[in-house]
Formats: structure tokens, sequence, C-alpha cells
């Protein structure tokens, strides 16, 4: 789960991050307002949308009079912004973050993420902050600096100077950032995050050290355990079939495609969006209906791929080892009664139980197709398409 | 011989009085597998199946010695079952359960190696669906039915597209000589490395399939082990060639963010390094087919 900028660096400051002063704001006066708590004659009005990047796109201003801040909110309220990690349907800003606007002398990067390779919260830092880490992280990867952290005993605090003395940091600013460093490995640490980022975090003229943007995502298996994290959802920054397949227990991502899938397993669901291409289709959405999938499970994921109107053949195929075909044929038969399936679907079942489960669709009475192997699901799927294509 | 489980394998069942843990506690009964008991804190004393319940681990490990444990337990409480179970002394831990936060797999793995190699646990999962060693045992939630005794060994780490290929190699008439499912997760217990040491090391295992997904550096990890240490084929395959790249599908073991984490990537690596790579997850059985026949001459002397 993603949170906002202004959510993350409230967090963060409880764990003594230093943020400069700001205030969120949902209209343009809220905005003026805010500026005024804040004090000072300059300051950024922000889009708050769960994208990076959003300077380029036009979502950041400057301001130095409060009609500036006005404008500035007046303008990006309501405006859909697209940069390179929103996709080009971009996302409509609802919420501003207004901020007190500080002299920087530089500009640095840190991150700390989930290693896969050492399976351990690592942390990367580099002396150039802004928006080419990635860039630079190909071409120069000697240059950004490294630290794993032992599980058992945490961050310390060495670790936390190696990288402040690394990043050529004033003697005078090394404490501050061994603090900063320790509180976002602790905010990691104690919120289950899977990402916490400062990007750029500045050193102002007076020798502060400041988060001027911060990101956080969380990992979704321990929100049950996190509640104030949880709370933080924004479920307008969400694709709505995306959130309401989660709120099924159903992993969904809509695709381009034509052919609908549901499927058990992710990588069953990958290979069988292979194969639907390898036969001449495009999968109109990935969907892993998971173990254990009821029949009630299987209707709602029904439901979930035909509200998108672009399918013309679906494909159902499930290899049952935790899920039993008998159950998961009683929810195909079900869901097709209840919703109303008005294209071709084509189903594949194999596995525990796979006699009861082929025999319940065939005594049916339904216009189900059935297929024997993941080929021959593929092809008939896509076969069917083409025909109901032409007709 | 086979890897990990044999006939002789005592398998006890954590959080075995729920009903997945039942269900697949039958099957694995009626598959052959020899399953001692189970445990379920607080239920310690009853009989569930017509086997005993214990209320520890370690209570089970007094009374009924098994070797290896599988864990139906609910995601919160899997990192506790896992530590417990090594705690006790069993050898081999197959963790069911998807959905375990990432921090408590961390936490996992650490303590794991707070033992000597020769007395640490191994660890299969989470989020997996078991292993299996046809004919012999089965220790995870499979189908049985579908795995051909033989001389293949599967590794995997979608459970489903194990069972895929699993049936395909049926048809072709090649059979398995151990099925490990790794599973999804981004930080899990055996990698590919692990599982294919021991299959190169198993007299009864002569050539290796390899399935992976999008997402982390086993794969290419594993393939480079294999071009230097491996003496057997390894044939592979990557799920997820038309996965669309920076999202996530599903797996937070599948999360695209560097080089080498691409399904096309993955197996140009594998294909790179001297592996044959299956052209469609429709052709794993046919690869596999192919790779065996190909084989050199000295080969054969194993199968007579």
């Amino acid at each position: 789960m993603d949170i906002h900028e202004y959510q993350a660096k409230e967090l963060l400051a409880n764990f003594g991050v230093a943020v400069p002063r700001g205030g969120v704001a949902y209209s343009a006066e809220q905005a003026v307002y805010r500026a005024a708590e804040i004090g000072g004659n300059r300051w950024a009005v922000k889009a708050q949308i769960h994208s990076g990047a959003r300077g380029k796109a036009g979502g950041i201003k400057l301001c130095t009079t409060e009609d500036e801040v006005r404008k500035a909110a007046g303008e990006l309220l309501g405006k859909r912004l697209v940069t390179h990690q929103t996709g080009p349907e971009g996302k409509v800003v609802h919420r501003l973050y207004v901020e007190a606007a500080v002299p920087i002398e530089r500009e640095l990067y840190i991150g700390f993420v989930l290693d896969r390779k050492s399976e351990r919260i690592m942390l990367v830092a580099h002396p150039h902050g802004g928006m080419e880490i990635e860039e630079i992280a190909k071409s120069e990867p000697e240059t950004i600096l490294r630290q794993t952290m032992e599980p058992a005993v945490g961050m310390r605090a060495f670790q936390a100077r190696e990288v402040a003395f690394g990043l050529g940091l004033p003697a005078a600013a090394v404490n501050r950032m061994v603090t900063m460093l320790m509180g976002c490995y602790r905010a990691f640490r104690d919120l289950d995050a899977t990402m916490v980022e400062i990007n750029p975090l500045v050193l102002t003229r007076d020798g502060q050290l400041l988060a001027l943007d911060a990101k956080m995502a969380f990992d979704d298996n321990a929100l049950f355990r996190r509640p104030n994290v949880s709370e933080l959802r924004d479920h307008a920054e969400e694709d709505p079939r995306e959130a309401l397949a989660s709120e099924h227990g159903l992993n969904y991502v809509a695709l381009d495609g034509e052919i609908g899938c549901i499927i058990n397993g992710a990588g069953l669901a990958m290979a069988t969006m292979d194969m639907i291409k390898h036969a001449g289709g495009n999968p109109a959405n990935f969907l892993d209906v998971g173990g254990g999938a009821s029949p009630e499970r299987v209707a709602n994921a029904f439901k979930l791929v035909l509200q998108d109107k672009k399918v013309g053949a679906m494909l159902v195929n499930i290899f049952a080892g935790i899920n039993r075909c008998d159950w998961v044929a009683k929810g195909v038969v079900q869901a097709v009664q209840e919703v109303g399936v008005k294209v071709p679907l084509v189903v594949r079942l194999a596995g525990t139980n796979v006699e009861e489960g082929r025999a319940i669709i065939a005594q049916s009475g339904l216009s189900i197709i059935q297929a024997d192997s993941l080929a021959d699901a593929a092809d008939k799927v896509v076969a069917a398409w083409k025909g109901a294509g032409r007709n | 011989m086979a890897i990990m489980i044999n006939s002789l394998t005592r398998i006890l069942v954590q959080g075995f009085t729920g009903d997945k843990a039942t269900f697949h506690a039958q099957k694995m009964i009626e598959y052959g597998s020899k399953v001692v008991g189970g445990v379920t804190p607080g239920k310690g004393g009853q009989s569930h199946i017509g086997l005993p319940v214990f209320n520890t681990v370690k209570e089970a490990v007094d009374a009924v010695y098994p070797d290896a444990s599988i864990i139906f337990v609910p995601a919160a409480f899997c990192a506790d079952a896992i530590m417990e179970a090594a705690d006790a002394g069993i050898k081999l831990v197959c963790c069911i359960t998807d959905g375990i936060p990432a921090q408590d797999m961390m936490t996992v793995k650490r303590y794991l190696r707070r033992y000597p190699k020769e007395k640490r646990t191994t660890l299969v999962g989470p989020n997996c669906a078991g292993l299996i060693s046809p004919g012999k045992s089965m220790l995870g939630i499979m189908p049985g039915h579908i795995y051909m005794e033989g001389k293949v060994g599967l590794v995997t780490r979608s459970g489903t597209l194990g069972y895929e290929a699993a049936s395909q190699m049926k048809d072709l008439g090649i059979g398995v000589s151990s099925s490990i499912g790794i599973g999804g997760d981004p930080i899990n217990g055996s990698s590919f490395l692990d599982v294919l040491a021991l299959f190169e090391q198993d007299p009864e295992t002569e050539a290796v399939m390899m399935i992976g997904e999008i997402g982390g550096p086993q794969e290419a990890e594993a393939a480079m082990w294999v071009k230097e240490n491996m003496t057997k084929p390894v044939i592979g395959y990557v799920a997820g060639l038309t996965a669309p790249k920076g999202r996530r599908m599903g797996h937070a073991g599948a999360i695209i963010s560097a080089f080498g984490d691409t399904a096309a990537e993955k197996a140009e690596i594998m294909r790179s390094l001297g592996l044959t790579v299956a052209k469609s997850p429709a052709h794993l059985g046919e690869a596999v087919a192919e790779a065996l026949a190909k084989r050199p001459a000295k080969r054969k002397l194993v199968t007579r």
C-alpha cells in the first residue's frame, strides 16, 4: 500500500526525521490559510498523488505571495497529472500539501528497501538527489552507498555514520544525518514498510537537514497489525476494480487485451497469459483466485472480469491442489447462471476431484466449452473469441 | 533416493485441526505419507482423524519423533510456527500458508541461522505447494496422482505451474524423482540454488526442470551456479513474458524492478548459461523429453 507525501512526513516526523513546516489543504482557501499559518514568504504548493516525478509534471508550484498560493492551489486541485509513474491515464489531484520553501545548499538521496538478494533491509544513498537517481544507479553503480541491516540488532549508529561521511556532509551535519537515518530505519521496521525514500534530502544554507519529499510503501500482508497505517489508505488513488478485487481476496490487474482470465496461482496465471499470446490472443486481465477458491469467490471473479467491456471471451484455468475442481465447477456454474455470461467461456479443470468437476459442468446444460490442456484451452478461447468477433 | 523426503519421513502437521490442514492431511495419508500427528495449541491430548494432537512441537517431537513438519497456521502466526519447529529440532519444515509479512520472513531466516549447519532446519516455502517424492511421500497440497515416479527433478516457484509441468511430463511418460515448490514470496526458505544442489547430489535424478517467475535474483543466480557446478541437464522456463513492466502481479515476489528481473531477461540469462528453455508453458514436458534425448551416452549408464 502506498501513502501520500504528507502522510509519510507525518509518520517519519514521529521517528525524529526533520521535515519542513507544512499542512494539508483540500481547497484554495485552506491552502492560503496553511501558508499564513506556516509563515515566511516562500511556499511550495504540492499536488498529493501516489506518484513520484510530480515536479516535472507541473504538480509542484513555488509561491511568494498568498495570491500566488491561492492561484496555484486553484490550478492544481481537480487537475489530472500525468507523470512517468502514473501511466498515460494520470491521476486527479484531490489534496494539496503547502510547505515552507527552504534555501537549499545541497540535495542528497536516501532510500530504504527490502533487498531480495541479501533478504535484509538495505539503505542506499547517493550524494546527488533528484530524479536522475535511477540512471546514476545504472551508469555509475559504484557511486551508490549501501548498508545492509542485520535483522537481530537493527541498524547501528556506525552504519549511519559511514553513510553520512560517505556523502561528504560537513562534520556539524553528521549527527543530524545519523538521527535521520536511524529514524527512517525504525519507521521502516516498526511500521512494516517495504520502502522509505527521501528524495531529495536537503542540506539547507543554515546547516539543517530536511526531508523535502518522502515516499513510503507498506507490506499489504502486515496491515492487519498496523491499524494506524492502514487507515491512511486513499481509495481515490486506487484502480476501482483492483480495490474491489482485493476486498474479495482476489488478485486482479487490468490489462489491454480481450480474453478475460480466471486462474489459480500467480505463476499459472502468468503462464496462461503467455499461452494466450502464443495462440494469437491478448489477455484482458491477470486474475489469481488464490488458494481455497469457494463458489462465492469464483462468482465474484466472474463479475469483476466481466465489468471490463473489452472482454470478448473468457478462460477459466484451474489446476486444483488446495482448490478442489468440484468447488470451482460449482462456482463457475453458479456464476454463469447468476451473472449471465454472454461471451464464449472456455473452462479447463485439472487436479484434485477433476472428474467430479468436469461432470458438474457437463451436466449443467450451460454452453461451456471444456478444454483438456493448457494449449487446448488457449487455442479454444482464442478461436472462440475470433469466432464471436466475426458474428 | 529422491531429495528431502522419502517413504520413511515422519510428518507432523502444524495447525492440524483446521479445515484445510485436515483435508490435506487426509490426502497425504491416502497418498502414503507417514503422518504421525499434529499440533494445535490448546487441543493437546485430543485425537484428530485418528492421530494424536499436541500443544507444542516439542511435545510432539518427544512422543512421535517427526522428521518433517507442514504448516497450515494463519499467516500472522507462521513465523512463530516455523521458529517453534526449528527450535524443536525438526530438520525439514514446509510452510504452505501465503500472505506472511516480509519482515517476519526476514526474522525467520535470521533465526534459522542461529543453529550450526548440521543441525539447521531446511525451510521450504512459504506460499508454496510443498514437496512430493512420487510413489514415496507427499508433504504438500498437490494432487498426488498427476506425478509419475521417475528421474527428473522439478523445482518451481508457482505451485500450479509446477502441477502443469508434472502432468505434461506424465503425458509423455516422464516421471519425477522429487518436486519442490519453493514458493512465490520475495523472501523464501529454500532457493532454486539450494534445491538444484540437492538434485545434483541425488543419484536418482538425471535432469532437472526449473520454473521461475518475474521478479527477484534467484533464477539468474541459480543459472550461474548450474553453469559452474551442475553435471545434469537443466531445463528452464520463466512465466510472465506478457506481464507489463513495473506492474505488481499478485505475488510480492513478482515485482519487476531491475535488470534480470523480467521473464524475457531471465530466459535469456538461462539460455546464455547453457540451460534449455521451454518455448512456451505448453511445451514444458516436450522440452524435458528433448533434453533427455540429447544427453551424452555416459548418462545412459545410470538408467540401466
